[in-house]
């Protein structure tokens, strides 16, 4: 009941985790999940913080194609069609802004604590 | 602004049905149309409903071309899931005119994804067309992947590097430009230092008599910035084409077609021949517009483009598919 509860909160900030069964090591940070959604020709949400480790995965829900691209060249995805998805595994803290490179005016950042 | 809506003339100072002060601002919305002649870099404009009433002969020049844009070949949603009819459409509606074109413009979206067969696809279907000659110009779904690697050896073979080339037909200037490349962050289309420095070298030595006709995917004014609708160092590129007299600008990319007149240019957008798009501002976003399919080919279409010898002339005819 307590985890569940834990996800729950988690869920409001707009980032899912997933616990793996198996008690992490205290080098081992537990691996967590993130999703972005595309759609209206915007990044939902625009801004997202996750800690170090977590895997943020963008997930195309237009009808028109669109691409997930850091400013700072750290990634870079392939071209999304509608309901494709792309994901990238943060390593390090830092912001890292991002942007369709089709429709350069839509933006977003992901925060890494 | 309904579709229906007829262009207002403000300041008619000469009673020829022109606004040469400001801007006439010829909103040829989607399943209206419009008819234009320049002439010496002033346009009369004539709603598609009057063209049955106007002289065909006028229509008729010793240049005529077509240009044609963002065909989107691979779409398949709401509310065209059948693309290749249309531009098939559209290739019909094209051999049907009463003056064949020499050639076709198209300005950019051939694919929707950059996929070898949606430009096969496109190929195909416009080798049916009357006119033999296609010239291209890329539009940002058509250099997906590869940094337009696939568009510039189908599509730019005898171009400078960056895709962007000239060439004269009949005394006229035509100038394709590349403006979906390299695109940054919470901007528009761009141009480039390098391609802004080969148009000034390109138009330097042409007289300023010379009908100058300039074609790029993204408009190359401001539509609606906050859809990216427009370029951010067009202004570079029209200053150099300042002396001429009579300069008209071809883009597609918004799926409707608009128009502008400022000073001795005209710019016009193109229908698409595959999905239309709202007008600026009236949809959270630009996606396409669902509409029903019996409305659907009357918000897509061709735009005819004639030109005549010793007038300036050029006429901008657009019709829909419908």
């Amino acid at each position: 009941m307590a985890s569940l509860i834990a996800t729950g909160l988690m869920g409001l900030g707009g980032i899912t985790s997933r616990h793996k069964s198996y008690a992490a090591s205290a080098q081992e940070k537990p691996a967590s999940a993130a999703e972005v959604k595309i759609d209206n020709f915007s990044f939902g949400p625009m801004a997202i913080t996750v800690s170090v480790g977590t895997t943020v995965t963008w997930i195309n829900r237009d009808d028109i194609p669109h691409t997930v691209v850091s400013t700072d060249k750290v990634f870079k995805s392939k071209v999304l069609d509608t309901d494709e998805k792309f994901s990238f595994t943060f390593t390090k803290p830092g912001e890292y802004p991002y942007f369709c490179s089709i429709h350069p005016k839509m933006t977003g950042k992901v925060v890494v604590q | 602004m309904s579709g229906k809506t007829k262009d207002v003339i403000l300041h008619d100072h000469n009673k020829d049905g022109i606004d040469r002060r400001g801007f006439l601002k010829c909103m040829a919305w989607a399943g209206t149309g419009a008819f234009c002649v320049m002439q010496g870099g002033v346009l009369k404009s004539y709603s598609m409903s009057r063209l049955s009433e106007m002289n065909p002969a006028d229509m008729k020049g010793e240049l005529s071309f077509v240009q044609i844009s963002d065909s989107h070949m691979g779409f398949n949603k709401a509310a065209n899931p059948d693309v290749a009819a249309t531009l098939q459409a559209a290739v019909d509606k094209i051999n049907a005119l009463s003056a064949q074109p020499e050639f076709l413009l198209h300005t950019g979206d051939i694919s929707h994804l950059s996929k070898p067969e949606e430009f096969d696809g496109v190929e195909q279907i416009l080798k049916s067309a009357s006119a033999k000659d296609v010239f291209y110009v890329p539009g940002e779904h058509d250099v997906l992947n590869d940094d337009g690697k696939q568009y510039h050896e189908r599509f730019a073979k005898g171009a400078q590097p960056g895709g962007w080339y000239s060439f004269e037909k009949k005394g006229v200037h035509f100038v394709g430009l590349v403006n979906v490349m390299n695109l940054k962050a919470g901007g528009l289309g761009t141009l480039g230092h390098d391609q802004l420095e080969w148009l000034e070298e390109d138009v330097k030595h042409l007289k300023s008599s010379t009908p100058i006709v300039v074609f790029a995917h993204i408009p190359l004014w401001t539509v609606y910035p906050d859809w990216g609708w427009g370029t951010e160092d067009s202004a570079q590129a029209l200053a150099y084409l300042k002396k001429f007299g009579s300069v008209t600008v071809l883009n597609g990319h918004i799926h409707q077609t608009m128009q502008k007149i400022e000073g001795n240019v005209t710019f016009h957008t193109a229908c698409s021949t595959a999905f239309p798009q709202p007008k600026p501002g009236e949809a959270p976003s630009p996606g396409p517009m669902k509409v029903p399919a019996e409305q659907l080919r009357g918000l897509l279409g061709i735009t005819d483009v004639n030109y005549v010898r010793g007038q300036h002339a050029l006429a901008v005819v657009d019709s829909t598919l419908g």
